[in-house]
């Protein structure tokens, strides 16, 4: 077998001109290089702080006020992180950050189902039942995902009190809801719009109505833009302080709020350690989730092209 | 025979764009028929029309003595296959073959049969647990069909079921496609641009163009007889040959310049007042190799082995004009030969109207 392949390979002649023959030999050329490095030191900016809170997690305090921000820790001190999870004080409670992460889940969890499940259902209705005034009502979507939230707090808030659900969990869950509709409306419009009309046609004929064509016929399609919808929103609601702040209560404050409560002491000796491995165990999630699903992110982006 | 369905003074529009004008169609019970004509002739548009996928803006549709114009498409008692296929990706094909049924609520056991029936029929019987991205272009397209046959649609529409696949396969499902018409007996309405399978499918044809229908009739009346230029000119391949001149009415010839042909053979449905300006246009078969007081001699031009027959492109007064010579004649560019035009076969329209005389 090697001996095939050498004899395959060019070799130069006499007049060292190499005949063309099989697959073209790959060179490295400088740009390559160049462009490997820029690739490298991008990660590394990128990377720089995380490395630097993960090694400030990992310090004492009398080692971190000795300034080497980017030296490793000489001596090893695991107490930041367990101090953070469940004795760090967030304002007069010191539970630390783990009745934050409950009710961040709590947040998140049933956020993401309902805004997804209404921006399908939206996207749905807007692709396949050319209702009249659609594009109006499409071009409303577009526009309300290009309107800064905060401008919408304020008569929100009015609006969520008037109706009692204010400073609540479904009062959080319904904000984030709102504020999700105008993106996963408008991704999963056009994703649905890429689909084959035909599908829908068949379907139609073949018995469906408006809800059973969505739940056996286009749900099961959907997989691809629903993951992105979820990536989306998990990082969105997860990493969101001003609404959890404003609209979620004193009792459900999520892991941002808890950990900003935690940063921002007023008294007391600001413990950097514990700071850094605070905000890295809130970022866990959406770190998490972008590892776990960078493919189907990806995929989810470039599924214009699925075939039937 | 009683009409299956019955389209009446159906007109469509795409916002201020007339797709179909006033359209009238009656298709009889068990008739195969075809809507043949160019993209953007409205054909598939009357199709979703008759399948209630479009909502139309003034006339009726009947289906079985039924006035369907305003009901749902699943109760309109068809079935359809598209070009696509248009199979669910994420069922397999018994799922595929069976969603209609499950939609309505048939029983299972009764379910099962069908499928057997239908998969027995299409030959699908070893697919039924693939997924559709597991099949080959012509196994989806069976598939498709197998989903309108368990439905029992009284009527089947097919929108252009086989232009997505290659001249083989859609030789082979075009005989399928006919012989399911004949085992089966119901009536199908097929939409294709492809005339071949509209002169070997149908038991009538519809050109349409422009949202009207040019001329309904049986395929060989369609293509011996055309009522008008465009259906002349649409039909058949190679193409008619068409020559425009004079009609003189005082020896009824036709005159190009420097060439006549008497036309005391073709039958006129009107004749042509004496100077008018007429065309004439006759197939390359009806052109015949002939030595005699009357032929003309040309030199070849150009020659087209076509396989089964030659085509060779000869020019009368600078129009090219094909003849369609057997396989058997061996020709070289530059050859003379003779020839004469079957002028009863001809076909000869009015220049302005572009009607047939």
């Amino acid at each position: 077998m090697n001996f095939i392949i050498e004899a395959k390979r060019p070799k130069p002649n006499m007049s060292n001109i190499i005949e063309a023959n099989g697959p073209k030999p790959k060179h490295l050329t400088i740009g390559r290089i160049g462009l490997y490095c820029f690739i490298l030191m991008c990660a590394l900016f990128f990377l720089m702080p995380l490395y630097v809170m993960i090694i400030t997690s990992l310090k004492d305090m009398d080692e971190i006020r000795s300034g080497n921000l980017l030296y490793i820790p000489k001596i090893l001190s695991l107490y930041s992180w367990p101090k953070a999870w469940s004795e760090a004080c967030t304002g007069f409670v010191c539970e630390g950050l783990r009745p934050g992460l409950i009710n961040s889940l709590k947040i998140t969890i049933p956020s993401v189902i309902v805004s997804v499940s209404l921006g399908a259902l939206n996207g749905y209705a807007l692709a396949f039942w050319r209702f009249k005034g659609a594009y109006f009502f499409f071009g409303l979507c577009l526009f309300g995902a290009f309107i800064p939230y905060q401008v919408m707090v304020y008569p929100l808030l009015k609006i969520e009190s008037a109706i009692g659900i204010y400073s609540s969990l479904p009062g959080i869950i319904l904000v984030h809801t709102i504020f999700g509709m105008p993106i996963l409306t408008l991704i999963f419009r056009n994703f649905y719009a890429s689909l084959p009309i035909d599908l829908f046609k068949a379907a139609r004929i073949d018995g469906g109505n408006f809800l059973k064509i969505f739940f056996y016929v286009i749900i099961p399609m959907s997989t691809p833009i629903t993951i992105v919808a979820i990536i989306l929103q998990v990082t969105g609601i997860w990493n969101d302080f001003l609404l959890g702040l404003i609209f979620a209560g004193r009792d459900n404050q999520p892991m941002t709020v808890q950990l900003n409560n935690i940063v921002q002491v007023d008294f007391g000796v600001a413990e950097y350690n514990v700071d850094m491995a605070a905000t890295i165990l809130t970022s866990i999630v959406p770190l998490a989730v972008y590892f776990l699903s960078g493919r189907w992110f990806v995929r989810g982006i470039a599924a214009g092209a699925i075939k039937g | 025979m009683e009409n299956s369905v019955e389209v009446k003074k159906l007109s469509f529009n795409y916002g201020k764009v007339e797709i179909l004008k006033n359209l009238d169609l009656n298709i009889k019970d068990g008739e195969f028929m075809v809507l043949l004509g160019p993209s953007g002739c409205g054909k598939t548009t009357l199709l979703n029309c008759i399948a209630g996928l479009l909502d139309l803006d003034e006339g009726q549709i009947w289906i079985e003595k039924d006035n369907v114009t305003w009901k749902q498409p699943k109760d309109r008692h068809i079935g359809m296959v598209f070009q696509s296929y248009a199979l669910y990706p994420s069922m397999t094909v018994e799922k595929n073959l069976s969603f209609g049924l499950r939609m309505t609520g048939v029983e299972k056991s009764k379910i099962k049969e069908k499928i057997n029936k239908a998969s027995e029929l299409l030959q699908i019987g070893g697919l039924l647990h693939r997924k559709p991205s597991q099949l080959s272009g012509g196994q989806r397209q069976r598939v498709a069909i197998g989903r309108a046959l368990v439905r029992d649609a009284k009527v089947f529409l097919f929108d252009e079921p086989l232009s997505n696949l290659d001249a083989k396969l859609r030789a082979e499902l075009r005989y399928e496609i006919k012989k399911l018409h004949r085992d089966l007996g119901n009536t199908m309405i097929y939409v294709t641009h492809d005339q071949i399978e509209a002169m070997t499918l149908a038991d009538r044809i519809a050109v349409m163009k422009n949202g009207v229908i040019q001329q309904l009739d049986s395929p060989k009346k369609i293509y011996n007889k055309p009522s008008s230029l465009f259906v002349a000119d649409f039909i058949g391949s190679p193409s008619m040959n068409f020559f425009s001149g004079t009609f003189l009415s005082e020896n009824n010839s036709f005159s190009l310049n420097k060439t006549t042909f008497i036309l005391n053979e073709y039958q006129f449905e009107n004749k042509p007042n004496d100077m008018s300006e007429i065309i004439f246009g006759i197939r390359p078969e009806d052109i015949r190799l002939k030595k005699s007081s009357e032929s003309l001699e040309f030199n070849i031009e150009l020659i087209e082995p076509m396989g089964a027959d030659t085509l060779i492109w000869l020019s009368l007064e600078n129009i090219p004009f094909s003849v369609r010579l057997d396989v058997s004649s061996e020709y070289k560019l530059g050859d003379v030969i003779n020839i004469e035009f079957d002028i009863k076969r001809a076909s000869i329209f009015d220049k302005k109207s572009e009607l047939r005389l």
